[in-house]
């Protein structure tokens, strides 16, 4: 393999140490929010727990502004884009992956409700060992021939979705010193409008690394993180096969949270 | 829960099911590790190279220590070159004359992205423009910009967007033509000439 230069520079703070960070934050927020804010619904740019924010991030307030015909709608996506199969991760390759089959599915709303229909869902995710097909990851946990874990769907007249895959492992990364990512799949979603683009982590429920994950945590808000969880749904299971988690997903726009304008000078 | 409702339900007034149920999912950062997912054969190239309009629209993404990204996603997003807005199917699985609209590329080692496209024409009279989408490791939520074109003075001059925007910092938003059909947008997310994103109050 070509030499590549690491993309990050491994972090050496302790977990204590992040995770203060995280609480003072988190702090912060609910202050605000006692004093008559509006809870922030979105994770904040600037995020220093999460190292890789602190050059990333607009130093400048973004500029308001309404959309206009381009971004009121949405490129057209459809079944000559994605084949129905692309939403089983588990039939990709010769053999079974190893891991904890589950299925995972949900509707694609609006604000207001309403389905978001014909629209591309696109999903990538570590396999059962934490690891992803991706050269940038290069941490000992062993690749799984039968699993690449990129699956695409077209969401239906409700704007439902379902994919079929094994539950990602929890894995390590640079942030601080032991730094462990709760087992999460990435979702990306289009809307109706351009606005709505949104992409995503979706988590299970009741993982112990929530409270220690500077990613998870940079929403500061404990409701607005929450949304992000699945559900085990037992009606969504199936005997002998599979395990269900049902997750929506609420697609808004970008519609600015209070602190974003006051805080993007601090 | 939702399921069982009606496709067309909409929020009751106050009830908890609408504010449990219909309040915006929270972004999260698209990591560093896309890579083998989201890009796709031919993803930047809205039209072939070959075309007769065919243009280069391309620039650098870097950091605030002037860094290039290595790991960003950009999606563009844009009218033809009469100003129409593409209903066609057929982004992912590109066909080679059908034009969506749509491109995503991903940078390069150096921070790079290229893609081929047309130069948009007016919508609605409006300067034209090609809204561009960045998604990266340690952007938390992805950031829109507008890539606009010297070529439209006159329309530019009179553009309620780019009136918004800080006389010193609007020439962030129009790239820069750098050969007979290539056109330069760097995006450097903080610091000096930091790109001017956009928050759309939809």
């Amino acid at each position: 393999m070509p030499f590549e230069k690491p993309s990050v520079v491994p972090g050496r703070e302790t977990q204590g140490a992040v995770s203060t960070e995280i609480r003072d934050i988190e702090a912060d927020a609910a202050r605000r929010v006692r004093q008559g804010g509006a809870p922030e619904l979105h994770p904040r740019r600037d995020y220093p727990p999460y190292r890789s924010t602190v050059l990333r991030h607009p130093t400048h307030a973004l500029v308001r502004v309404d959309p206009e015909e381009v971004e009121r709608v949405s490129p057209a996506f459809g079944h000559t884009d994605v084949n129905e199969l692309e939403s089983d991760l588990t039939i990709q390759h010769g053999g079974e992956p190893l891991g904890e089959r589950m299925t995972v599915s949900g509707r694609v709303l609006d604000g207001e409700g309403r389905p978001v229909r014909h629209q591309l869902v696109e999903l990538w995710q570590a396999n059962a060992g934490g690891r992803y097909v991706h050269k940038r990851d290069q941490h000992p946990a062993p690749l799984d021939p039968n699993f690449t874990g990129v699956g695409r769907v077209i969401t239906g007249d409700n704007g439902e979705y379902k994919f079929t895959t094994v539950k990602p492992g929890a894995y390590p990364w640079k942030n601080h010193v032991n730094a462990w990512r709760p087992a999460h799949i990435h979702f990306s979603l289009f809307g109706n409008a351009f606005t709505q683009r949104l992409v995503t982590q979706m988590y299970f429920p009741g993982d112990p690394l929530f409270a220690l994950d500077p990613i998870y945590q940079s929403i500061a808000d404990p409701a607005a993180r929450a949304r992000l969880v699945g559900t085990y749904d037992h009606d969504v299971s199936v005997s002998q096969w599979s395990l269900g988690y049902r997750w929506d997903i609420v697609l808004t726009g970008p519609g600015a949270t209070w602190m974003e304008g006051e805080d993007a000078h601090d | 829960m939702t399921d069982q409702l009606p496709a067309d339900t909409r929020v009751p007034a106050n009830g908890t099911l609408a504010t449990k149920t219909f309040v915006q999912t929270p972004s999260q950062t698209i990591g560093p590790f896309y890579g083998y997912a989201l890009p796709y054969d031919r993803g930047p190239e809205l039209v072939p190279g070959h075309h007769p309009q065919a243009i280069r629209l391309h620039g650098t993404v870097t950091d605030g220590a002037g860094e290039p990204v290595i790991d960003a996603l950009l999606e563009i997003w844009q009218a033809d070159a009469e100003g129409a807005i593409s209903r066609e199917l057929g982004s992912l699985d590109r066909d080679g004359f059908t034009f969506t609209g749509f491109g995503r590329a991903a940078t390069t080692m150096a921070g790079h992205y290229t893609f081929t496209t047309v130069k948009p024409g007016p919508v609605a009279g409006h300067a034209p423009y090609v809204l561009v989408t960045v998604f990266a490791r340690g952007l938390t939520r992805h950031l829109f910009t507008r890539v606009y074109f010297a070529a439209d003075a006159e329309l530019l001059a009179i553009d309620t967007v780019l009136a918004q925007v800080p006389a010193d910092r609007r020439a962030t938003l129009i790239s820069v033509q750098d050969g007979p059909a290539s056109y330069r947008f760097d995006i450097p997310l903080q610091g000096e000439g930091e790109t001017v994103f956009l928050d759309f109050d939809a």
